[in-house]
């Protein structure tokens, strides 16, 4: 089973150590991953902002690099609903469907493809799970709050399986966070507000670490709780899942 | 209005009395729990969703049939009929109606098609007054401010604001601000209002094909108050109210309520079919973009919309925003994608008042994909020239990095190129990101770079 | 071309192909009591509910619980020596100064509390409006679990005006605050008769 490594632009450049930890993760299940170098970006910003047009040339680039591969794993559940949902080519759409069906994001390639049932990690703190949107209602990487349908989670299903963590609580259990791309710039105030809102609500439950299958949502986060001097840690979950126990 | 302000603008000026923002979004979160206490208290929740969508689309499909058979069927009870092609059209129908029988002053009960169509002031330039009698759309309309929410019309006011204005136009004491008190003063001046006014105005939540019936959902009584007793009875309605047989009423009123304020059903549900002996009864069926709207396959089922607001209740921009923020007589995000249809230009804005986050499409009960619609008309609103070129400009040179590996290798090597592009620094003359947050650490390198020298090893 | 006919034209051409209606035969509610899920549904909606052993109780109940030095207007001959008959043949606004109303609704449903009147149960259609107070009288026989089961009853009923009521009028549009009462009546009562 060969995997290819698909590191988001922003998680290549800001966060390395959720990209190495990843890697590190997949390798130590016993997954044969490889990085292809040549890789840049889904091409989600340009799209969201109603660019997608533009994205035609991001868009072979990223079947060129990805082609050859059984699976199509990324740190990024936002990354990975843009390709899945817009991934596509009129050079060769047969590779970009093929493609649309192959990528995972981490987490339900862990729970769903590796089918992983347990973790040698150790993680001793407690910690909010941040739903990104897009994983959780583009992915359907847990139940839905706004749906009456039976209750599941796959972030939560793996940290569980960690030593040592516990996880916290929230009032609002999948609220966005208000990063939403281009529109953290765009609409700075609510944006803002939104993020120091979903901050709030893991503080006052307790968490020391705030994570999410996305970094996006937590890179926002992390420039409100900098700005704030407050102690609550972001942190990629594929971070805590390669936690071992010995660093711990 | 506020002038020419967009949402962004609108929104930050909202954000200037945090308590507010905090209150006005704790009152539509409890709302939003409302819905859910109640959705999950009715069996096959989301089946009935799945039912009303199916029963819309099938009526998007045959509404030209549809809307035929109603008409007919309005004849037949007494009604007349009128067809308006825009607000303009509308508003000439109704004052025709009016003026012809010497009326000078009319109640209206909620409809926000006549709010749209700017109704109220068409009238009033013409000699003739109307007054809202929804409590809230009455208070909205003596601060003459437009409905910043479809159900809950002056949700962003305080009582004590509501207090102030009933004491200016009502004669209430000052400082009185208990609800309850205040409703009793509105109720008693309502009331002669009611008994005074010769045409009743209403909307329409539901127009039956199979009967030529329709119905007026609201909680106060106010649309009955207004029908029952007045001589001229008018109903606006947009063409997509339309349902097919009187059956699926039940599909409709099982979820109206509940996705609206999680109450099971409203308290009047009235169903309009013949004139009383001696009453006039006039129903204006209104296109005012509809009719375009059915050519966009991306965007045509929005017209399936019943006007609940739970995508407002449950969009976290909306309420840490405010509903007045859309400058638009709907607003949150079904207000954001059928806007975009009616004037791109002036609504540009909205379809970008939104993270994607895609609660408003699973609260939706006739599961209208709001979301991806919202990402569907950015596209739209992009290709017919309605953004800044600026924008387009960097969005043009983050493309060509993108889609370069080497380009996009250097510049990440010269100081993280991302740092000085998506998403912080788009458009970027103050750097709105570091504003209130602290950029992102730049690390020593990239992964890429780490990966080249330690990932053969690992 | 009309508005009519343009609009018409224009409809045509831009609704998209035909897809079917779906089937809506199949809302069923888990078997229940019919008559107490009403009593909790209407109670909870802000209704009051007292279950009668006859017209007689229902009269008494009403001589202690409402003002009937007032107006009081009814359709049910049975109620004659408490109120007043009312007749769709006269003035809506005559009524303005009835204090409670006394109806039989057609049917209840028990998943929302509402009660269906049509205008001859209601004598005149203002009738369960304008009065400040309104009664229902229920036979517990014609409660129905869903709104579904409801319109299958209602079938094809020629009508001119009908109505669910489920409950006293009430806003909460200032801050969120519930009151009863806004426009319509302040309480209303159901009478549950076996």
């Amino acid at each position: 089973m060969k995997i290819g490594l698909f590191i988001p632009c922003y998680v290549n450049q800001l966060y390395p150590n959720a990209a190495i930890a990843t890697l590190e993760l997949l390798q130590k299940l016993g997954a044969d991953v490889s990085y292809p170098s040549k890789q840049t970006c889904c091409g989600q910003p340009m799209a969201n902002s109603g660019y997608e047009h533009l994205t035609q040339s991001c868009n072979d680039l990223f079947i060129e690099n990805f082609s050859g591969f059984d699976y199509v794993v990324a740190p990024s559940a936002s990354c990975v609903l843009h390709i899945k949902d817009h991934l596509h080519s009129h050079a060769d759409e047969k590779a970009a469907a093929s493609i649309r069906g192959k990528i995972y994001e981490l987490v339900e390639f862990l729970t769903d493809v590796l089918k992983i049932e347990k973790l040698d990690a150790c993680f001793p703190h407690k910690v909010g799970l941040h739903q990104s949107c897009h994983g959780l209602r583009g992915l359907h990487l847990a139940q839905m709050s706004e749906l009456v349908a039976p209750d599941f989670s796959k972030p939560k299903q793996l940290l569980n399986m960690v030593q040592g963590l516990e996880l916290t609580e929230l009032d609002r259990v999948d609220e966005c966070c208000g990063f939403g791309g281009l529109f953290c710039i765009a609409e700075e105030a609510v944006s803002v507000k939104m993020g120091k809102d979903r901050i709030t609500d893991h503080t006052k439950h307790g968490a020391e670490y705030i994570t999410s299958p996305d970094l996006s949502c937590l890179m926002h986060m992390e420039g409100i709780l900098q700005r704030n001097n407050s102690k609550v840690k972001i942190i990629h979950i594929a971070e805590i899942l390669n936690c071992s126990s010995i660093k711990a | 209005m506020k002038g020419t302000q967009d949402h962004a603008a609108l929104a930050e000026a909202f954000n200037k009395d945090e308590d507010r923002v905090d209150w006005h979004d704790g009152a539509l979160w409890w709302i939003r729990q409302k819905r859910d206490r109640s959705a999950n208290q009715t069996p096959q929740w989301e089946e009935l969703r799945e039912a009303a969508s199916a029963i819309k689309s099938n009526v998007i499909s045959n509404l030209h049939d549809y809307l035929l058979q109603f008409e007919e069927n309005l004849k037949r009870n007494g009604v007349k009929v009128y067809w308006a092609a825009d607000a303009e059209e509308h508003n000439q129908i109704i004052y025709k109606i009016l003026s012809e029988k010497n009326i000078n002053q009319m109640v209206k009960s909620k409809s926000m098609l006549t709010e749209e169509c700017h109704l109220n002031e068409y009238l009033a330039e013409r000699g003739i007054d109307v007054i809202n009698s929804d409590l809230g759309e009455y208070i909205q309309q003596i601060d003459n401010e437009p409905p910043s929410h479809i159900v809950l019309p002056c949700i962003h006011k305080k009582k004590e604001e509501i207090g102030e204005l009933f004491h200016e136009h009502l004669g209430t004491e000052k400082g009185l601000s208990d609800p309850t008190l205040l409703t009793r003063v509105a109720r008693k001046h309502l009331r002669n209002v009611f008994m005074t006014r010769r045409a009743a105005l209403t909307g329409v939540n539901f127009a039956v094909a199979e009967t030529g019936e329709y119905v007026v959902c609201t909680n106060e009584g106010n649309a009955d108050m207004g029908a029952h007793l007045c001589e001229v009875q008018i109903a606006s309605m947009g063409l997509e109210k339309i349902v097919p047989e009187r059956k699926h009423l039940g599909v409709f009123l099982r979820l109206l309520a509940r996705s609206a304020i999680g109450q099971p059903i409203t308290i009047y549900s009235s169903h309009f079919r013949k004139p009383r002996p001696g009453q006039e009864m006039h129903l204006v069926l209104v296109d005012k973009g509809r009719s375009a709207l059915l050519a966009r396959p991306d965007f045509r089922d929005s017209l399936k919309c019943i006007k609940c607001g739970g995508c407002m209740n449950t969009c976290p921009v909306y309420r840490k925003s405010g509903g007045l923020s859309y400058h638009n007589t709907i607003s949150g995000p079904i207000g954001a994608i059928l806007a975009p249809n009616l004037d791109m230009k002036k609504h540009a804005d909205l379809p970008f008042a939104s993270t994607l986050c895609g609660s408003c499409s699973n609260v939706c009960p006739v599961k209208i994909p709001i979301h991806d619609q919202l990402y569907k008309w950015r596209q739209v609103i992009v290709k017919e020239g309605y953004s800044a070129s600026r924008k387009t400009f960097s969005m043009k040179a983050m493309a060509l990095t993108l889609s370069s590996p080497e380009i996009y290798k250097t510049a990440g090597k010269t100081g993280r190129w991302i740092l000085n592009h998506a998403p912080f620094a788009i458009n970027n003359k103050f750097n709105p990101w570091y504003k209130q947050r602290e950029m992102p650490d730049s690390p020593k390198q990239s992964f890429g770079e780490w990966y080249a020298k330690n990932g053969s090893k690992s | 071309m009309s508005s009519r006919d343009s609009i018409l034209a224009a409809v045509l051409k831009n609704q998209p192909p035909l897809t079917s209606l779906p089937d809506i035969s199949g809302f069923k509610v888990p078997e229940e009591d019919l008559v107490e899920k009403y009593k909790d549904t209407f109670s909870g909606i802000g209704g009051i509910v007292y279950s009668a052993a006859n017209m007689e109780a229902v009269k008494n109940h009403i001589r202690e619980n409402f003002d009937t030095g007032k107006r009081i207007v009814s359709t049910l001959p049975a109620l004659s020596d408490v109120a007043e008959f009312c007749s769709a043949s006269v003035e809506p606004h005559s009524f303005e100064d009835v204090e409670l109303a006394i109806i039989e609704a057609r049917l209840a449903v028990a998943e929302n509390g509402a009660v269906w009147l049509t205008e001859e149960v209601m004598g005149h259609r203002i009738i369960p409006y304008i009065s400040q107070h309104l009664a229902v009288v229920v036979d517990e026989s014609v409660i129905v679990s869903t709104m579904h089961e409801a319109y299958a009853k209602i079938a094809d009923e020629e009508y001119g005006f009908g109505g669910f009521i489920g409950g006293p009028s009430k806003t909460a549009d200032i801050e969120q605050a519930l009151v009863l009462g806004a426009h319509g009546p302040l309480s209303m009562t159901v009478y549950l008769i076996k």
